[in-house]
C-alpha cells in the first residue's frame, strides 16, 4: 500500500457498525486516527472498544456470524471489502494481543516467520531484520545470545515485547495493541509503555486499555466507548481534565466501570 | 466429621494403589512369562532364517521383516490421508449435516471388527484389483483399519492447539494454509505422534485383517536384492507377506513341526520386544523432531 506522508489521517472509519448475529456491538462509528500518534480506547468491558480494534485488521472475520458494515479507509484505501487481500491488510495493520502468544518456535523464528512468508528469503536480510526488530522492541540485549532458544522460555514481559518485535518485522504502518500490558507486572508494563511512546515516531499506534492512568500517560488522543457508541474523542489531556460529555466525566472519575 | 473424611481418604488411597499395583503386576507377569517362554529362541539364526514347514529349527526372518515393511507401507498410505482428513475436520469442515454424517461414518468405521475389514479387503483389494494376496492389499486393509484413529487424533490434536497461536499467525498476514502447516501442525505434533504410535502397535499386532489380504505365507526372501519386482524381493509390494502376528496364529493352530510350540513362543516374545523397541524409538524420534521444529518449546 502506498503511504502518502502528507496525509495526516491514517485510519478513517465512516458509519462502522458491527453485529454479532442479531446483536449490534458497535453503532455507526465515525473516527479519524492521526499518523504517528498514540490513540487510546477506553471504556468499560463489553463497550465495543476491542471489537472496533479488531475490525481494523478484519480479525472479526474469524468469529462466526459476525458482520462488519460501513467503511474503513487506511491511507485513503477502502479495506472493509473482500477485494482487498487480507494478507496484505494484516501486514500493514499489525496487531499485538492481550496475552503474549509467541509461536512454539525459537526467538529468531518467531520474528523471521512472517517476513519469510511475505517474500524475504535471503538469510542475511532476515538476520538483519531480526536484530533490527528486536532492537526496536528493546529486547535485543536480553536475547542476543540465545536467539535459537525457545521463545516460551522468556518471561511474560519479554514474550510480549517479542510479540511487538514480531509485528514490527512485517513493516506495518499501524500497530493495534489490545490491552498489551494487562497481564504483566508493573515493571514490565512500564517497559511496554516506554516502548509505545518510542515507537510512535515510526508507527501509528492504537491501544485498547482498561488502565486510565496508562491512557493518560502515553496517548495523544483518547476515545471513550460506551455500549457500542463512541461517546467522546479528543486530545487526551483535554478529555481527562474537561470532558464534554457527562458519561465520560462519570467514567473517568470512577463513578462506574 | 473430619476423622471420617480422613479415613475415607485413606481407604480410597489404599484401594486405588492396590488396583494400580494389581494392573502393573499382571502386565509385568504377562510380559515376563512371554519373554521367559520365548527366551530360548533369542538367537541370530531364529531371527534371520525362514520358517521350516516339515522339520524343527525354522526361524521367523521373513515374517519379522514383513511386519516392519507392512508398517512402513501402511503408514505411507494412512498418514497423509488421516492427517489430511483430520485437518479438514478441524479447520475446514462447516458445521452442518454433511459434516455430522462424516463424523458418524468415522465412528462406525472405527468400531468395525477387524475380521470384517479383512473380508472387505479380500473382496476389494485382493479380488477386485486382481492382485491376489499382496503386501499392498494388506497395507490398504490396515489403512482402512487405522484411518478413523488417525483422523480423530489429528483433529483432536489440532483443536487442542491454543487458539491464540492461530490468531497470532493470521494477524501477521499469514495465509490459513501456511498457518496450519507451519504453526498449528508443529504445535499439534506430540498428539499426532502418540496417535501414530498407537496405530503402529495395531499394525504389528493385527492378524485377522491380514489373513485374507497380505496372506498366510511368505516367500523365502532374498535380502541381497533391492529389486521391486522379483517374487523373492523383500521390497516387492506385490508379493504375499505373512506377518509375525499371523505367523504366530498359524503355527499355533496348524503347525506341523515338532517345535511348533517353541516357534510360536519365540515369535510371540520377539513380537512383544519389537513393539516395545519400536515404541521407544518412535517416542525418541518424535521428541527429536518436535524439538527441532519448536526449539524445545514445552507447553
Amino acid at each position: 500500500m502506498l503511504v502518502n506522508e502528507a496525509q495526516q489521517t491514517v485510519i478513517k472509519t465512516t458509519d462502522l457498525s458491527v453485529y454479532y448475529g442479531e446483536k449490534q456491538a458497535l453503532k455507526q462509528i465515525h473516527m479519524d486516527i492521526e499518523r504517528n500518534s498514540v490513540t487510546a480506547f477506553i471504556g468499560p468491558s463489553g463497550c465495543g472498544k476491542s471489537t472496533f480494534l479488531r475490525s481494523l485488521n478484519r480479525m472479526n472475520e474469524l468469529i462466526p456470524n459476525c458482520r462488519v458494515e460501513g467503511s474503513i479507509q487506511i491511507d485513503g484505501i477502502e479495506v472493509n471489502t473482500d477485494s482487498v487481500p487480507i494478507e496484505g491488510l494484516r501486514k500493514t495493520v499489525g496487531m499485538v494481543f492481550q496475552r503474549a502468544n509467541p509461536f512454539f518456535k525459537s526467538i529468531y523464528e518467531n520474528i523471521a516467520f512472517a517476513p519469510r512468508f511475505h517474500g524475504m528469503k535471503n538469510k542475511g536480510d532476515l538476520d538483519h531484520l531480526v536484530e533490527q526488530s528486536l532492537r526496536k522492541a528493546a529486547l535485543w540485549d536480553e536475547v542476543k545470545d540465545r536467539l535459537h532458544d525457545s521463545a516460551l522460555a522468556l518471561s511474560g514481559g519479554q514474550q510480549q515485547r517479542l510479540c511487538i518485535a514480531r509485528t514490527i518485522a512485517t513493516d506495518p504502518a499501524v500497530l493495534l495493541l489490545d490491552e498489551p500490558a494487562s497481564a504483566l507486572d508493573p515493571i514490565s508494563t512500564l517497559k511496554i509503555e516506554e516502548l509505545i511512546v518510542e515507537l510512535k515516531d515510526e508507527y501509528t499506534i492504537v491501544i485498547v486499555t482498561h488502565n486510565l492512568h496508562q491512557a493518560a500517560r502515553i496517548s495523544n488522543q483518547t476515545a471513550f466507548f460506551l455500549m457500542g457508541e463512541l461517546v467522546e474523542m479528543g486530545n487526551t489531556s483535554n478529555l481527562f481534565t474537561s470532558p464534554q460529555d457527562k458519561r465520560t466525566e462519570d467514567y473517568i472519575s470512577g463513578k462506574f466501570g | 466429621m473430619k476423622v471420617k473424611a480422613k479415613s475415607l481418604d485413606h481407604i480410597a488411597t489404599f484401594l486405588l494403589t492396590t488396583i494400580a499395583v494389581l494392573i502393573i503386576g499382571v502386565l509385568v507377569l504377562m510380559v515376563g512369562y512371554i519373554l521367559t517362554k520365548g527366551y530360548d529362541k533369542f538367537t541370530f539364526d531364529f531371527l534371520t532364517s525362514p520358517p521350516n514347514i516339515s522339520e524343527a529349527g525354522g526361524g521367523i526372518g521373513p515374517q519379522l521383516f514383513n511386519s516392519f515393511y507392512l508398517l512402513v507401507l501402511t503408514m505411507i498410505i494412512a498418514l497423509p490421508l488421516g492427517v489430511g482428513a483430520g485437518i479438514y475436520m478441524a479447520e475446514y469442515a462447516p458445521n452442518n449435516k454433511f459434516t455430522q454424517y462424516i463424523r458418524i461414518s468415522i465412528e462406525v468405521l472405527s468400531s468395525l471388527p477387524s475380521i470384517v475389514i479383512g473380508l472387505f479387503g479380500l473382496l476389494v483389494f485382493v479380488t477386485m484389483t486382481g492382485w491376489g494376496y499382496t503386501l499392498l492389499s494388506g497395507a490398504l486393509a490396515l489403512t482402512v483399519f487405522n484411518l478413523p484413529l488417525l483422523v480423530r487424533i489429528t483433529e483432536d490434536a489440532l483443536r487442542n492447539v491454543p487458539p491464540s497461536q492461530k490468531e497470532a499467525s493470521l494477524a501477521l498476514g499469514i495465509s490459513k494454509w501456511k498457518t496450519i502447516t507451519s504453526v498449528m501442525l508443529p504445535a499439534a505434533l506430540p498428539g499426532i505422534i502418540t496417535g501414530s504410535i498407537l496405530a503402529s502397535g495395531r499394525v504389528f499386532g493385527e492378524a485377522a485383517a491380514l489373513l485374507f489380504t497380505a496372506g498366510m505365507s511368505s516367500p523365502d526372501l532374498n535380502f541381497n536384492t533391492f529389486d521391486l519386482n522379483g517374487p523373492t524381493s523383500p521390497l516387492n509390494p506385490f508379493r504375499p507377506a505373512e506377518t509375525l502376528a499371523v505367523h504366530i496364529w498359524k503355527v499355533n493352530s496348524e503347525g506341523l513341526t515338532p517345535d511348533a510350540r517353541d516357534v510360536a513362543d519365540g515369535a510371540a516374545a520377539i513380537l512383544v520386544l519389537a513393539v516395545l523397541l519400536f515404541n521407544l524409538f518412535a517416542r525418541w524420534f518424535g521428541t527429536w523432531i518436535y524439538n527441532k521444529i519448536t526449539s524445545g518449546a514445552r507447553r
